[in-house]
């Protein structure tokens, strides 16, 4: 007997049976439809955090390395890091003069002040100094202006870039472009101000920064709080090889010998990113769980239901095993019975959760994934065949004489 | 006419486990050939073991001794996917309680047993209607079986164990849920299907349907008691 049209029956007995115990259908898909709409719910969730992650990610680069006194994923005791040398603004000319797999480098230090334009004020604004090459180094965008020159950077002129939060709250109405703003209250005149880059890391992005000359800085602020150096890895190199390179010239700038262990970090965007995977990954592992659960106790009911369907039709099983239904022939039959009820749960399920995802979009900036949908049918599909599988099993094997005898 | 054996059952016994030592002897060495275009009755009380030797000739039980040829072919031995072949194929059933199924109409009903033979769709339907044409009830196609008296839900039965042109009828007390008078046009029925070269085997507790067949095989205590061929056959119109 042909594989399709013994589907085909199947689905018209489904549909017939669905359509005669409407109240009951309705009752036992709910547990689908639930389960369905709370796991798709969930992996939208997730997926909403992963793409705020990867756009707030997006502004360390990646291909750039951070050479810093501490890591940004600490492993050990916080003083064994506090206690390390200071980094050294010399430390970044050496390694744009010794490095091949980079092709910027730019050092820069940081501290907080206020800056004010007229009578608006921004508080603890962070003030990075750094030289002219950072805008390659760090791979920031300008939206407006252009970046301090060379001179301006070495003669540590009063010139300085803000960033788009930076310029939102000195400059609500004007062009901020050759205004001369106070930092720290020193006058510095804007030449640029950043693309606006948003994402989870709040004020750490550039958003909230005003980038000052290096040498000026030192002068008006001091680098008690050392520096960091970013260095971007040349088109076509490999970033583990640049960072080997980087780390080799670190340790002979350090004077560290061969025993001894790095006194430094080289961060990248990849350590957050690794990081952030496994929390997702332990949020989506325990989120699924938990939703899946439900997905499961629909399942159940979905068997429990088969096996009364089974019971209650066993006349017709007889029937049908007299004129010549085969064990498979019966099997199939509820197996396409509960396929067929989970695979409308699902549907229904997510025609629920996709106007509820728009909902949550207005929070986290999120989408079903189509993959979402695919998975999620065919899920259905699965619990359908999975807990139709034992009920399924029982009809088939009734013994024809009992079935036809059965009232 | 071709007369060839269609079934031969040799020393056939059936045995049921009751738990424990317990077992009952259903079958006690049963032996009988049937012919083709026979019309046979089988008779015996409740308890006889007629309704055991029914359902090992309709292929529904397998015997647990002995031997049951079904045109030639060993099927004692079967298993269960070959035995549904059988019954797919060279068996008509038609029972008491007609065994419609109940959300279908008429021509889906007579369908069933060719889509499980794997008839195409077109074929199924046309070779449906002829049946539901030749039992008289080719204006009621798509009734569904509360749509229609007992008679005629019989003759539904009927459609449906002829459609895949079987080797053997076997009715089950046929008449016994129907008036006298719709009893006697299923009997009226079957006569033309006789007529037509059907082999029929009806088993019954009742002597005047037995009547209507040519041969009546008495089964009692597990055993054949007697099997005798009717000479004088009654016609249903002297009744």
């Amino acid at each position: 007997m042909h594989f399709l049209s013994e589907v085909k029956e199947g689905l018209i007995i489904a549909f017939r049976a669905i359509r005669a115990n409407k109240m009951r259908s309705v009752l036992t898909t709910l547990g689908i439809i639930i389960g369905i709409v709370s796991v798709t719910m969930m992996a939208t969730a997730i997926e909403g955090v992963d793409r705020a992650f990867e756009k707030s990610a997006s502004a360390f680069g990646s291909k750039v390395l951070y050479i810093q006194k501490f890591p940004w994923v600490q492993h050990d005791d916080w003083w064994k890091y506090r206690n390390r040398r200071d980094m050294k603004l010399e430390y970044a000319v050496a390694i744009s003069q010794q490095a091949t797999l980079v092709d910027a480098v730019a050092p820069s230090a940081v501290t907080m002040k206020d800056s004010r334009f007229g009578s608006r004020t921004m508080l603890g604004t962070f003030i990075t100094g750094t030289t002219h090459h950072y805008q390659e180094a760090s791979g920031t965008t300008i939206e407006d202006g252009r970046f301090f020159s060379q001179e301006e950077s070495d003669g540590g002129r009063p010139v300085c870039i803000i960033g788009a939060n930076v310029a939102e709250t000195l400059f609500p109405s004007i062009d901020p472009i050759d205004q001369t703003i106070k930092v720290g209250g020193f006058p510095y005149k804007v030449l640029a101000v950043l693309e606006k880059q948003g994402g989870m890391f709040g004020t750490f992005t550039a958003d909230n920064r005003i980038f000052v000359p290096i040498n000026s800085f030192i002068n008006q602020f001091g680098s008690r709080r050392g520096v960091l150096i970013s260095a971007r890895v040349a088109a076509g190199a490999d970033i583990e090889e640049a960072k080997e390179e980087l780390r080799g010239i670190m340790r002979k700038l350090r004077h560290l010998t061969p025993g001894q262990e790095d006194d430094f970090n080289i961060n990248e965007q990849e350590m957050l990113t690794q990081i952030f995977g496994a929390i997702t990954a332990v949020i989506a592992g325990i989120g699924f769980f938990i939703t899946g659960l439900s997905l499961f106790v629909g399942g159940i009911g979905i068997m429990n239901i088969m096996y009364v369907s089974v019971t209650e039709r066993t006349k017709e099983i007889g029937i049908r095993k007299a004129i010549g239904a085969r064990r498979r022939t019966i099997l199939m039959q509820f197996l396409v019975e509960a396929a067929s009820i989970c695979l409308i749960g699902g549907l229904i399920g997510l025609a629920i959760a996709y106007p509820l995802s728009l909902i949550a979009d207005q929070l986290i900036p999120t989408a079903m994934p189509v993959s979402v949908v695919a998975i999620a049918l065919f899920v259905s599909l699965l619990v359908g065949v999975i807990s139709g599988f034992l009920p399924a099993y029982k009809a088939s094997k009734l013994d024809p004489v009992d079935a036809l005898r059965y009232e | 006419m071709d007369n060839s054996v269609v079934i031969n059952l040799k020393e056939i016994k059936k045995i049921y486990d009751m738990g424990g030592a317990e077992e009952v002897q259903a079958l006690r060495g049963v032996s009988v050939e049937i012919h083709k275009n026979e019309y046979v009755a089988i008779m015996g009380p409740s308890g006889s073991g007629k309704s055991t030797l029914m359902n090992i000739i309709g292929c529904l039980d397998t015997p647990s001794s002995g031997l049951y040829e079904f045109n030639g072919v060993n099927v004692s031995e079967m298993n269960d996917n070959q035995l549904a072949k059988v019954r797919n194929k060279e068996i008509g059933f038609v029972f008491q309680t007609f065994n419609l199924l109940a959300r279908s109409d008429a021509l889906h009903n007579v369908e069933l047993p060719l889509i499980y033979a794997g008839v195409t769709s077109g074929e199924r339907k046309r070779l449906a209607r002829e049946a539901l044409n030749h039992v008289g009830l080719g204006d009621r196609v798509h009734h569904k079986p509360n749509e229609l008296s007992g008679g005629q839900r019989q003759r539904v039965a009927v459609a449906r164990a002829l459609v895949n042109r079987p080797s053997i009828l076997l009715a089950d007390e046929p008449t016994g849920n129907l008036d006298s008078k719709t009893g006697d046009e299923i009997m009226i029925l079957f006569e033309e299907l006789h007529h037509q070269g059907n082999t029929i085997i009806l088993v019954t507790h009742e002597e005047y349907i037995a009547e209507h067949a040519h041969r009546i095989i008495r089964v009692r205590d597990g055993m054949v008691e007697t099997d005798e061929r009717v000479d004088k056959r009654k016609t249903v119109t002297t009744v």
